[in-house]
């Protein structure tokens, strides 16, 4: 759909229709395909969010970088000699250039390839050719590589924010932090593995983070997945597992289910080897020394999928998967996924952990796949946008609007990224 | 994550080490055919007859584009199958309820560039290929190195049988079909 002024300045709350007398909870399908919305949620939400950038264990030694698209901005991931990390933008002060044009690497300054201004791995400018060319109020101090205005970690996952106004990374976490840390507290050290999935799809960036959060489509969608658990390595799906979904505040959710598969840490199946058994079940033990049972239980054996707000999903399930949803337009999107492991684990373990991980989730897995189709047919089928205006996202809202706690397979997760995104809009 | 524009330094080596390189036409010419009829099946959907081309204790690898590992224990691949594992994926792949292969996608292999040395384990050969995908009217194309690892057999209808595949690509997949749901 092309731009159009009805769009730019309708109120969001006309986009998002919660009527709890009524039960219904819907969404403007206008939402996931005007190019006009997509670019005020650009300015919106991806410029006033904070946004996921990398884990500090993917930059461990100085000089040590990567290159980051982040809402679609270059950025660069940098372990300054000084011992710091930086994010800075990848953009040369002189003219713009990106400075850095390789993904990833180690220097110990960046040379911009056009005129040849060179950064150290502060940022600092200490180079630039023929400078008798520059007058006196040339101020080289300043001119070094800029960073975004925010940026902060928690537990070692780094964040930017464009907004100099947000507030800090903690606050703005809220009751997500909580998970995250489950995920933290899975051992002392955690490491990003080698290697990142890259993949894209031609469908809106807000459908995969619904998807990325829907317990309901697991049996319907992953019959083949589930088949081959069942067939191939012996572990069956329980249909009547405990499950949940709960609202983290600020837009963060987080669906909470005990899958069958193999988990590293820490539940054994024979997927992990019979002689990787005994490790398994100590690393579990070791948890409920160490947290008691009942949290031991949270980070060891309880499968969840979290969103923080608006992009950044971690699956903590068959091991533990960083994805960051990106949009480039209403109608495509980009994703990036990264495995984090325990660091030092057994090395057949962990091989074990990434074969899991990408018979699943990975784009070439035998699922992923079909998450990708399914948002696909969505964008093809929210053409009728004009005359089938809406969505429906009320699945359990009879059961949180009476306080019960709400399953995986209910929406609440959706609902509470929806009702955020609206209050950003507005 | 590789920001628009960028491109990885890495550039595969496609050469076996500790192999002597195979001249005999008659051979190279076998291999060839062998190839080409292992393509067949798979554009052709023959997937049960192209899963019996392989040796019991054969693996599937893509690395990913970005760093061409060798290692699918140490690094992030986008496929490393055991037999298990490929046969599952073969399984799906044949069942309506594989969504993103439902309907199928077409799938035309050009193999080109075919070498062959004889390696201690057997006949390994490099060959260049492009994947032209056809699904829902959209034109994706896969480009990179076939590495196979032939051993020879002498209760099979085939030569051969293939002991490792690994398809190492040129390009990240971000750029071609989004994602991977046809065997390479």
């Amino acid at each position: 759909m092309t731009p159009s002024t009805d769009s730019r300045n309708t109120s969001a709350k006309e986009w998002v229709v919660e009527d709890v007398a009524a039960g219904t909870f819907r969404i403007d399908r206008t939402t996931l395909i005007d190019e006009a919305v997509f670019e005020r949620e650009m300015a919106s939400v991806f410029g006033r969010c904070w946004l996921y950038v990398g884990h500090e264990s993917e930059i461990p030694k100085p000089g040590d970088f990567k290159a980051r698209d982040v809402g679609n901005r270059p950025l660069i991931f940098w372990h300054g000699h000084d011992g710091a990390k930086r994010v800075l933008y990848n953009s040369c002060r002189h003219r713009g250039a990106l400075v850095c044009r390789i993904p990833e690497g180690n220097a110990r300054g960046m040379s911009c390839f056009y005129h040849a201004w060179t950064y150290n791995s502060t940022g600092a400018l200490n180079g630039v050719p023929g400078d008798e060319g520059y007058g006196e109020h040339f101020d080289r101090a300043a001119m070094g590589l800029l960073s975004p205005p925010k940026v902060d970690n928690y537990r070692g996952f780094y964040f930017v924010c464009f907004d100099p106004g947000a507030v800090g990374l903690k606050t703005y976490l809220a009751g997500a932090a909580d998970y995250i840390d489950l995920v933290a507290d899975q051992a002392d050290d955690l490491e990003v593995v080698p290697g990142a999935h890259e993949y894209s799809m031609d469908a809106n960036w807000k459908l995969f983070v619904e998807n990325s959060l829907d317990g309901y489509h697991l049996l319907p969608l992953h019959k083949t997945y589930f088949t081959y658990l069942e067939e191939r390595e012996g572990n069956t799906l329980d249909r009547d597992d405990t499950t949940e979904a709960l609202d983290l505040g600020n837009g963060h959710a987080v669906i909470c289910v005990h899958g069958p598969w193999a988990r590293p840490v820490a539940r054994w199946t024979p997927a992990l080897g019979e002689h990787n058994r005994p490790q398994v079940e100590a690393k579990y033990q070791e948890l409920v020394e160490r947290y008691g049972s009942e949290r031991a239980q949270m980070i060891g054996l309880t499968d969840r999928n979290l969103l923080v707000f608006p992009n950044l999903i971690i699956n903590d399930i068959m091991g533990v998967v960083i994805r960051t949803i990106t949009p480039t337009a209403a109608g495509h999107t980009k994703i990036h996924q990264w495995s984090l492991a325990t660091a030092g684990e057994d090395p057949d373990l962990r091989a074990r952990r990434l074969d899991s991980y990408i018979a699943f989730q990975g784009p070439a897995g035998l699922a992923t796949p079909d998450d990708l189709e399914a948002c696909e047919a969505c964008q093809a089928g929210l053409r009728t946008a004009p005359d089938v205006t809406w969505s429906d996202i009320s699945r359990g809202m009879h059961r949180e609007h009476a306080g019960q706690p709400s399953m995986a397979s209910d929406e609440l997760q959706m609902r509470a990224f929806w009702r955020r995104w609206q209050s950003l809009l507005d | 994550m590789i920001p628009t524009g960028l491109t990885s330094a890495t550039i595969g080596h496609a050469t076996p080490s500790d192999a002597v390189r195979v001249r005999d036409t008659t051979v190279i010419s076998a291999v060839c055919q062998f190839l080409y009829d292992e393509a067949a099946l798979l554009d052709e959907w023959r997937l049960d007859e192209w899963l019996s081309l392989f040796h019991p204790d054969a693996v599937y690898l893509i690395p990913t584009p970005e760093d061409l590992s060798n290692d699918p224990a140490t690094t992030l691949h986008l496929v490393h199958d055991s037999m298990n594992t490929l046969a599952g994926r073969v399984d799906r792949l044949k069942s309506k309820h594989a969504h993103a292969e439902s309907p199928r996608s077409r799938t035309r292999r050009h193999i080109t560039n075919v070498r062959v040395w004889q390696s201690p384990d057997g006949l390994e050969t490099r060959s260049v290929f492009q994947v032209t995908r056809v699904r829902g009217g959209v034109v994706d194309r896969y480009v990179g190195v076939y590495e196979h690892l032939l051993v020879s057999t002498t209760d099979s209808d085939v030569p051969w049988l293939i002991k490792r595949r690994r398809v190492a690509l040129d390009h990240s997949i971000e750029s071609a079909g989004g994602q991977l749901s046809v065997l390479l």
